[in-house]
């Protein structure tokens, strides 16, 4: 028996007495002879914990990790520094080994913790609600989108092509199961194209969704965008960059109806891409529309402050096919990372690792502009992240900075064809100006 | 859960100037901010975030964890979540620096071992179900749900049947069946259970149409039947043309036993936090993956892992793929988990799983008889699921019986589902457990039957040990307060 599993040989054969069967097979009589598998499944033989971590261990050396390279790859997430403290946290048995919190006696720690999160994505996105988390940021997106159909009562949206292009593929997945049309609105100089967007807005339109800041690393003006969806009774959607709320007037305070946004940067490992989670806040307004789990404070028979699920009636248990959404796991660890995250950056350190990229990256893209043939794209404000275009491929860049254990930025062409020899570069606070200094030696020398 | 004591709210214990972070200088010339952003795109009032040292910090999540009750620290027989224990072996491998610190848009030839670790997985997924091909993005079961469901889509309307837009679920489903068909647009249609517990043929018969995509189906089922009946059912919805959906999420009964798709299923999800060991994370992240029959191949999510002269490759080139459902390739970390768990079992470990999953369920089945109806009378499958209706006239709810159990230290079954059974009662013991902890649980629960007839307001009113008794959940949900406020939130 592996040692998973917990019963002898002898208490099988006690179980099975009991249960009046005699042997382990007939607990499987319901299943009919034709569809029983008639041989072994064929998989490798089974591994000793001692060549299981050799094995993984060696597959985990076949990939380059960002320990031992320098990272200026974001492009929707980024290499930010995680304090150690974390992981200790996270580990904790109790946490990670229990489930959702049905009942709330016995999950008062994950219950609190969420009650936390939600109060610090309030304060960070300056909306009024949160939910307890979502996949990622592009779900989140995509169901922002339903429940602003929903609100609204219309079935069309405009999203900025400057919206992370993995999120305009998912909303665009979830628009078509539910017949919903999608509109794209170009960008001028790296930010929505305003004259695009007032021609295309209509009294059809449920909301305009928009990225802050946006893929290509320019930050939109939100206070714009939101009067033009408002004054079309749309609903103003923002995707945000949790980091970049630090420093950036919060989308709230600029009429957003909605805010989601990726939440790895705050504290999550990059993972090959994922789990990670999405944020998902709103108006109170929209509080009955909104997916997933949502965590309320009450008080227990005595009297104490407690937390518990509510809100329920908009979920699949309840409601089955009329439910909100699907959801039910959300990606609860990866939010309690994130709050465990702010708790220790709180006001002060969040601000600061905004102030470091910020400045960093304003460096950096001074300092690879003097490079001849490179030029800002765009010259519209940024923040962490920002794109120039290249004498040469940015392919070409990127597969000479690896020898350097340099793993370059994103060639924008993947997603914008017209955008040929355009880089996307990002630089987080781990980003030293020694490195910074070396990117644009080797692209230089190149 | 020594903790009774209440813990404050992590922005109570905030000190204006105390700090829990250590960053470097600023190293490159430092300009004004001003110079950098235009002034009205920067934030006055700051978020207000709390101001705690790393003690603090250390000390206010490790109370929380006391307030929580996890699956290392005891019996959790939440039925149809699969509360199995999750191997630490896992959790090494899958912090390693290589699969944790890479960025999903990084060269692939610097990623191989992440992409064969994916590649490698497919397989084995799709040798586990009897399935063709896998999706590993998926997030979550419900997820991956909506991806299959999408993906049945798209194979009708590439075949030219985009009528096709019924799904029948029967009612003995996990409520996310009805909510996923609804998100993928289907209009959903239900069919009841037999007295088996079953799929109900007749009605099965009748709900069939040129407008049926397919059929969603749990099977064992979510009362832990297995049915009988699947030959006919595929019969039935294949030649109505439409498609098989497998819900995973029982699947920890059948590992090298029967597959889904030797049942005649077309589409399977499952759920690597349940079958594949994955902790749950109180809530997540799971991993939903979504695996096909080779005529469904070209529909699933983009980009799948592929293997060409030696190497691993993604390739989004499919046209007629459902599109993602959600940004790059999935739950990878939780997949690195299920791999390893996979490879530490082999086909024969597998099996041992399902046959001490089933075997323990009939033995909790058989031992609590007596104290609980049985609705359906026969050999279960990983779970069994019981009526407490018989405490009724006692004024005893299972809620109740519930909540006393966690006087006696258990995680509660699931209660209340399926929504087919008053009163249910449902428990998943899963393999990992050994026959002592059946029989402690075994002896808690006649126990508290022995409560019920001497002292039924002892039950009633239980919990007395927990960190805190019954909650006010009526007033949760009528005075919404979803978020701490610093002036009113005492």
């Amino acid at each position: 028996m592996s040692r998973y599993i917990s019963n002898t040989a002898l208490q099988q054969e006690e179980m099975l007495k009991e249960i009046g069967l005699n042997s382990l097979e007939e607990l499987f009589r319901d299943i009919p002879k034709e569809v029983r598998l008639k041989q072994n499944l064929n998989l490798p033989e089974a591994l000793s914990e001692m060549d299981l971590l050799k094995h993984l261990k060696a597959l985990a050396g076949r990939n380059n990790n960002l320990e031992d390279n320098i990272c200026f790859l974001g492009a929707g997430v980024y290499d930010h520094f995680i304090p150690s403290v974390i992981d200790t946290l996270i580990s904790r048995q109790e946490f990670y080994t229990a489930y959702t919190p049905y009942q709330p006696e016995f999950s008062q720690g994950t219950l609190q913790a969420i009650f936390e999160f939600q109060t610090m994505m309030c304060e960070l996105t300056g909306m009024e609600i949160s939910n307890a988390s979502m996949y990622d940021g592009a779900s989140a997106l995509a169901e922002a989108m339903l429940m602003a159909c929903q609100a609204v009562k219309r079935d069309e949206v405009l999203v900025a092509s400057s919206v992370h292009p993995e999120s305009r593929e998912v909303l665009k997945t979830y628009a078509r199961a539910r017949g919903i049309k999608v509109k794209e609105i170009g960008f001028i100089n790296g930010t929505l194209d305003l004259e695009e967007l007032k021609s295309a807005i209509s009294s059809a339109t449920a909301a305009l969704l928009v990225q802050y800041p946006n893929f290509l690393g320019a930050i939109e003006s939100l206070p714009t965008l939101a009067e033009i969806a408002h004054n079309n009774k749309a609903l103003f959607v923002v995707s945000a960059d949790p980091i970049a709320l630090a420093l950036l007037k919060s989308p709230g305070e600029c009429g957003a109806d909605i805010v989601v946004g990726e939440g790895q940067s705050l504290g999550n490992p990059l993972s090959f891409g994922g789990p990670h989670l999405g944020f998902f806040c709103a108006t109170e307004k929209l509080l009955r529309k909104m997916p997933g789990r949502i965590v309320g404070q009450t008080t227990d028979k005595k009297g104490r402050r407690s937390f518990t699920l509510t809100i329920q009636a908009r979920e699949q248990h309840i409601r089955r096919e009329k439910a909100t959404s699907n959801i039910c796991s959300n990606h609860a660890l990866n939010a309690l990372t994130a709050t465990i995250y702010l708790t220790l950056l709180g006001k002060e350190g969040l601000k600061e690792v905004a102030y470091l990229c910020l400045q960093k990256a304003h460096y950096a893209m001074e300092q690879i502009t003097k490079l001849p043939g490179f030029d800002p794209l765009y010259t519209a404000p940024f923040f962490k992240e920002f794109a120039v275009k290249t004498p040469v491929s940015p392919e070409d860049l990127n597969a000479n900075l690896l020898e350097s254990k340099i793993i370059g930025g994103y060639p924008l062409q993947k997603v914008y064809p017209e955008l040929k020899n355009t880089w996307l570069l990002a630089v987080t606070e781990k980003r030293t100006k020694e490195e910074i200094d070396l990117l644009v030696e080797k692209v230089g020398g190149k | 859960m020594a903790q009774n004591k209440q813990t404050p709210l992590i922005f109570e214990i905030s000190q204006p100037g105390r700090k829990g972070y250590s960053l470097p200088p600023c190293d490159v010339p430092e300009k004004e901010v001003s110079e950098l952003l235009p002034a009205d795109f920067l934030r006055e009032k700051p978020p207000l975030l709390p101001e705690v040292s790393e003690l603090d910090t250390v000390r206010h999540f490790t109370r929380l964890s006391q307030r929580n009750y996890g699956v290392d620290a005891g019996f959790y027989p939440l039925g149809s979540c699969t509360m199995k224990y999750n191997p630490k072996v896992n959790e090494v491998v899958s912090r390693l620096s290589g699969f944790l610190h890479v960025h999903p848009y990084q060269a692939e030839e610097t990623v191989q071992g992440c992409l064969q670790i994916m590649y490698e997985l497919d397989r084995m997924l799709s040798e586990i179900t009897g399935m063709d091909r896998f999706s590993l993005q998926p997030a979550a079961g419900a997820h991956g749900e909506l991806a299959g469901l999408l993906a049945i889509k798209a194979y009708h309307t590439a075949r030219g049947e985009s009528r096709r837009t019924k799904i029948i679920v029967p009612d003995s489903a996990h409520g996310t069946n009805p909510a996923s068909a609804a998100m993928a647009g289907f209009e959903v249609i239900q069919v009841k259970s037999n007295a088996q517990g079953g799929v109900d043929l007749d009605s099965l018969k009748a709900a069939v149409s040129p407008e049926l995509a397919g059929l969603m189906l749990t099977n064992p089922n979510t009362l832990g039947l297995f049915d009988e009946n699947i030959t006919e059912i595929a019969e039935i919805i294949h030649a109505a043309g439409g498609l098989l959906y497998y819900d995973g999420a029982n699947a920890n009964a059948i590992l090298g036993i029967a597959r889904p798709g030797d049942m005649g299923f077309d589409v399977v999800h499952l759920n690597l936090h349940k079958t594949f060991s994955t902790p749950h994370g109180g809530g997540g992240p799971g991993s939903g993956p979504v695996g096909v029959k080779k005529d469904l191949i070209p529909f699933l999510p983009k980009p799948l892992v592929e293997f060409r002269d030696g190497k691993y490759y993604l390739d989004g080139d499919l046209p007629l793929s459902l599109g993602k459902v959600r940004s790059f390739y999935g739950n990878f970390t939780v997949m690195v988990k299920a791999y390893a768990y996979i490879l530490s079992l082999g086909a024969k470990g597998l099996k041992e799983v399902s046959e001490n999953a089933v075997l323990n369920a009939n033995y909790l089945l058989q031992k609590l008889k007596g104290l609980f109806l049985l609705p359906y009378d026969r050999i279960c499958m990983h779970e069994c699921v019981f009526s407490g209706q018989n405490y009724h006239s006692q004024g005893v709810a299972v809620l109740d019986i519930a909540k006393r159990l966690l006087d006696y230290g258990y995680h509660p079954p699931t209660i209340y589902f399926p929504l087919i059974v008053q009163e249910a009662l449902m428990l998943e013991p899963t393999e990992t457990e050994s026959k002592e902890t059946l029989d402690e649980f075994i002896a808690a629960l006649k126990a508290i039957v022995e409560e019920i007839q001497t002292d039924p307001e002892l039950v009633r009113s239980a919990p007395y040990s927990t960190v805190v008794q019954r909650l006010d959940e009526a007033a949760a949900a009528r005075h919404p307060k979803l978020r701490w406020q610093p002036e009113t939130n005492k």
